[in-house]
């Protein structure tokens, strides 16, 4: 049943691949794009890959697609057709495929219990996880203490992607004009003449944040954690930006706070390392924070997810800003 | 008991992926932007409150039905807000309802 599901989802994957690379029309590559992530995070789900599919439902199919959409809306909504070199990328793409397909060859089956991939540290971290950390979801137990470092690591890259995205985006045009007249320009008025979406957006912030809030201090136990939660609180914010207009929303949340929270979660996260070693332990090693290592774990866990979630909020949240302040060139 | 709610539960889910059919079959074959809208509607409506009574029949009283009762409740503030947007930004940038077939081009 679970095969059938999967290839029910990969077909489906590859035929809206196939539309992404067929159509002309932008708009609809990105709304495609949205279909992709989404089936992409069923896949996942079939997986039980539970926390993938849902950094993927709400990063690739949520906010990826406001952003292109913000991109879209600073340029116009037809590819230009190129029609120079195509047969040298077809041939590119045709030998990459063909080496990707001789790869599969020696790939292990779905789910062999034999493969290298289940031999190596895994077993290690599903018998050491309720000892060493005592939290049900193995997932944040590697991602926040095991593989503590990787985890910095795509933090790190997350803030370096926003510092660079700001860069390019925040040219002179639109960034530094005052608040009365980006009230004025169209783009920053928002929904607020459509009743029915605003009335029921309003209604529907509160819980999504709520729930935003509710994957981040329940990553212990369930699927989610920082990464998830950034997104989810960010996709609330953004919705109330679409809403209200974007001046209303950076009122809420300046783009002081924003920058602070790109920053401070980053160091949050650092300092929790730091903290490891001033109090005798290794960086990143989180026994020491507490009397009892085993709360120490936990502690430092809860900690550098809450570092994760608010920089992936902030990071979010700065560029969508940073394209919806651009005038259309 | 357990039997009629399963049979319940089937007729449920049954006549929801009708409903899903038909909304797909509609939203291929309608002439135009607004009555194939209409169609793809129906199945975010009655489709999925169908389908998600009938799992909530077949999980019982857990945890798993209040969810379920919870994606429901925001699936139908959610479905039909989308629709009305779609329709309202269709009409406001021009594109009249009526019966030619040149709409259905217009997509």
């Amino acid at each position: 049943m679970v095969i059938l599901f999967a290839v029910f989802l990969l077909t489906l994957l590859v035929l809206t691949a196939v539309a992404i690379v067929r159509t002309e029309n932008l708009f609809v590559a990105v709304m495609l794009t949205g279909i992709f992530s989404l089936l992409m995070a069923a896949n996942f789900f079939v997986l039980d890959a539970a926390d993938v599919a849902l950094t993927e439902a709400a990063i690739g199919a949520g906010i990826t697609t406001v952003l292109f959409l913000g991109a879209l809306a600073l340029t116009a909504e037809h590819e230009k057709s190129v029609s120079a070199g195509r047969w040298l990328s077809m041939g590119v793409v045709v030998v990459t495929t063909l080496i990707l397909v001789y790869a599969t060859f020696d790939k292990p089956r779905l789910g062999d219990p034999e493969a290298p991939v289940h031999l190596h540290v895994a077993p290690w971290y599903l018998e050491e996880t309720p000892e060493l950390i005592g939290i049900p979801n193995v997932v944040t137990a590697i991602l926040g203490s095991f593989r503590g470092y990787d985890t910095l690591g795509e933090l790190f890259v997350i803030f370096t992607a926003c510092i660079g995205v700001l860069f390019l985006l925040s040219g002179p045009r639109g960034q530094h004009l005052p608040p009365d007249d980006m009230a004025l320009s169209s783009t920053a008025h928002g929904l607020r003449h459509h009743l029915i979406p605003k009335v029921v957006g309003r209604l529907l912030i509160p819980f999504i944040v709520l729930f935003g809030f509710y994957v981040q201090f329940h990553g212990e136990y369930g699927p989610g954690g920082g990464f998830q939660a950034g997104a989810i609180v960010a996709a609330g914010i953004i919705l109330y930006a679409l809403l209200e207009g974007e001046a209303q929303a950076l009122k809420a949340v300046p783009r002081s706070v924003l920058m602070g929270m790109v920053i401070g979660g980053a160091m949050l996260y650092g300092a929790v390392g730091i903290a490891g070693i001033a109090l005798g332990g290794n960086f990143l090693d989180y026994s020491v924070l507490a009397d009892n290592p085993v709360k120490g774990q936990q502690f430092g866990i809860l900690v550098i997810e809450l570092g994760v979630g608010i920089t992936v909020c902030g990071a979010l949240l700065s560029i969508f800003h940073a394209f919806a302040a651009r005038e259309p060139v | 008991m357990d039997s009629a709610i399963d049979v319940l539960s089937w007729i449920l889910l049954t006549l929801g992926g009708a409903f899903v059919f038909v909304g797909g079959l509609g939203a291929l074959r309608l002439p135009n932007f607004y009555t194939r809208m209409h169609a793809a509607s129906l199945t975010d409506s009655m489709a999925s409150i169908l389908i998600l009574l009938g799992i909530m029949l077949q999980a019982g009283w857990s945890l798993a039905a209040i969810k379920l009762l919870a994606i429901l409740a925001f699936l139908l503030l959610t479905g039909p807000t989308a629709s009305y947007a779609l329709a309202n930004s269709a009409l406001l940038s021009g594109l009249k309802p009526g019966n030619s077939p040149a709409d259905s081009t217009e997509n």
